[in-house]
């Protein structure tokens, strides 16, 4: 839910509940990249309350919209994240197929370490 | 010299000396943003800087744009086995490498035991130290395959794994260790019978048991060739002297662990950022000799340089605990420079085996996107 001031929407806190730092510092840093973002930060007010506050001022721009452009580029960058790794996971189990298919091929007894260094 | 742009009132500008990088910051500044100083007292520059406007007097544009992030980031597995992992991730900031952590450690499901239904425990385990026990014994089924239980939910094959546990020490026989694999699963779900209030009701029908299987679980492509059985199968649950006998049932069911730690996928999961040492000057013939002897995972390593003369080298940075032996003596830190850098994170995934780590990461990338979705339609 959002507390900002009906007059200036540039500036608002939004309160997430069932949230923790998981996901408060990720948006906080993807907002923090934004240049239209003047001022953010994120506040948990008590530990044993799943709710986190998130502090957003901008240059002008409505803030809600700014959270939700922060929010789909942190989305964007996960799925590159993903991506980027399910690609490396699949090249490195291809090259050590090879490896052990070399060292299969060289010598009979079958060479057992499969680690790269 | 001089930071920041030119002023008016000055006859030049700073951009005009010949040795100021244009478009990138001056070293020093760049030493400040991508590396943490590892000094004797304290590590210094630990913050990442991100305020998009951060060096704007100096014509470098901080925000982040997500194609220069697809450009920069790098993912490189160094080891990768069927139960943990070990892989770097380059171009990312601590916060969402954090975040991944926290996810792998508290917010993907498993499968763990929950409910107990003991039926005769004479050993001299009390019921619940067994029943604690069990629930931390990793069992090997995909969590994704299960929905969640809730309240409301009656025990059913979608949201329940039923495991039976009948031990007995005879009279006689030698004590025996109860370990993990006496648990037997029970596809057709619990077995046992539910007291009715009215004996007299229809004795044709099946009796009503704890679960409400509608099919057999071994009917279920996954695990018609793999029974679903706990990951090891030498865990000790306890103990029986003779006489003594263990009769119960436990019924397995999804959840994540921030509710309780068995429900957590992995041992642990871990980062480090990558350490850089740097050797400030040249460390010849004795000193290079100290210097080797010094480290004890023995990052460096001696070259020779002909005429008897040796040269220490920095051979393997990425061994370094940051002990900092090496910059302990006086004058050592004037030589050696050690230094984390802050975007190179080295990841290592130990799973307990419910699923393969590097399905694990991809998920916790998954639960990550899922949050997000749920704050931008909450934001609508």
């Amino acid at each position: 839910m959002e507390h900002g001031s009906f007059t200036d929407n540039s500036v608002a806190t939004f309160s997430l509940t069932d949230e923790d730092h998981t996901i408060a510092n990720a948006v906080r840093f993807t907002l923090n990249q934004d240049p239209r973002v003047t001022f953010c930060g994120y506040s948990i007010s008590h530990p044993l309350e799943a709710r986190v506050n998130i502090r957003v001022e901008t240059t002008g721009g409505p803030a809600r919209e700014v959270l939700k452009d922060a929010c789909q580029n942190l989305m964007l960058m996960c799925r590159h994240v993903r991506c980027t790794f399910d690609k490396a996971v699949e090249d490195f189990k291809a090259s050590n197929a090879v490896k052990a298919m070399k060292i299969d091929s060289q010598d009979s007894s079958g060479d057992d370490s499969e680690e790269s260094e | 010299m001089a930071e920041g742009a030119g002023e008016e009132k000055k006859k030049f500008s700073i951009w005009d000396l010949p040795d100021v990088p244009v478009g990138q910051l001056p070293p020093h500044l760049e030493l400040q943003r991508s590396r943490v100083s590892c000094n004797k007292d304290a590590p210094i520059h630990t913050e990442s800087i991100q305020y998009s406007g951060a060096y704007a007097s100096m014509g470098i544009d901080n925000s982040s744009r997500l194609d220069r992030f697809s450009n920069n980031f790098r993912v490189e597995v160094v080891r990768l086995n069927e139960d943990d992992m070990e892989f770097d991730m380059i171009g990312i900031d601590a916060a969402i490498a954090n975040s991944f952590r926290r996810i792998l450690i508290a917010e993907l499901p498993t499968m763990a035991i929950e409910k107990v239904l003991i039926a005769n425990n004479t050993s001299i385990i009390q019921d619940e130290v067994l029943a604690h026990r069990l629930g931390l014994v990793p069992i090997r089924v995909d969590p994704r395959l299960f929905d969640y239980l809730s309240e409301n939910d009656q025990p059913n094959e979608k949201n329940t794994v039923v495991f039976k546990l009948h031990v007995q020490c005879k009279r006689g026989s030698p004590r025996i260790t109860v370990k993990s694999d006496a648990l037997k699963w029970l596809p057709n779900g619990s077995e046992l019978v539910k007291e009715t209030r009215n004996a007299t009701s229809d004795s044709s029908s099946k009796p009503e048991t704890y679960t409400y299987f509608g099919c057999s679980q071994e009917t279920i492509p996954e695990f018609v060739k793999n029974p679903i059985i706990p990951k090891y199968p030498d865990i000790i649950i306890a103990k029986l002297g003779p006489g003594q006998e263990i009769e119960l049932e436990a019924h397995a069911v999804k959840g994540i662990g921030k509710t309780h730690a068995k429900w957590s996928p992995v041992a642990t999961a871990w980062y480090r950022m990558l350490p850089e040492v740097v050797l400030l000057e040249d460390i010849e013939d004795d000193l290079a000799e100290e210097l080797k002897s010094k480290c004890p995972v023995n990052v460096f390593d001696i070259e020779d340089l002909g005429k008897g003369r040796r040269r220490a080298t920095v051979a393997r940075p990425r061994a370094c605990t940051l002990c900092r032996e090496c910059i302990s003596g006086d004058d050592w830190e004037k030589r050696v420079a050690l230094r984390r850098v802050k975007d190179h994170f080295i990841f290592t995934i130990e799973s307990t085996g419910a699923l393969p780590p590097e399905v694990l990461f991809t998920e916790a990338v998954k639960i990550l996107e899922d949050k997000c979705e749920r704050v931008i339609t909450e934001l609508s």
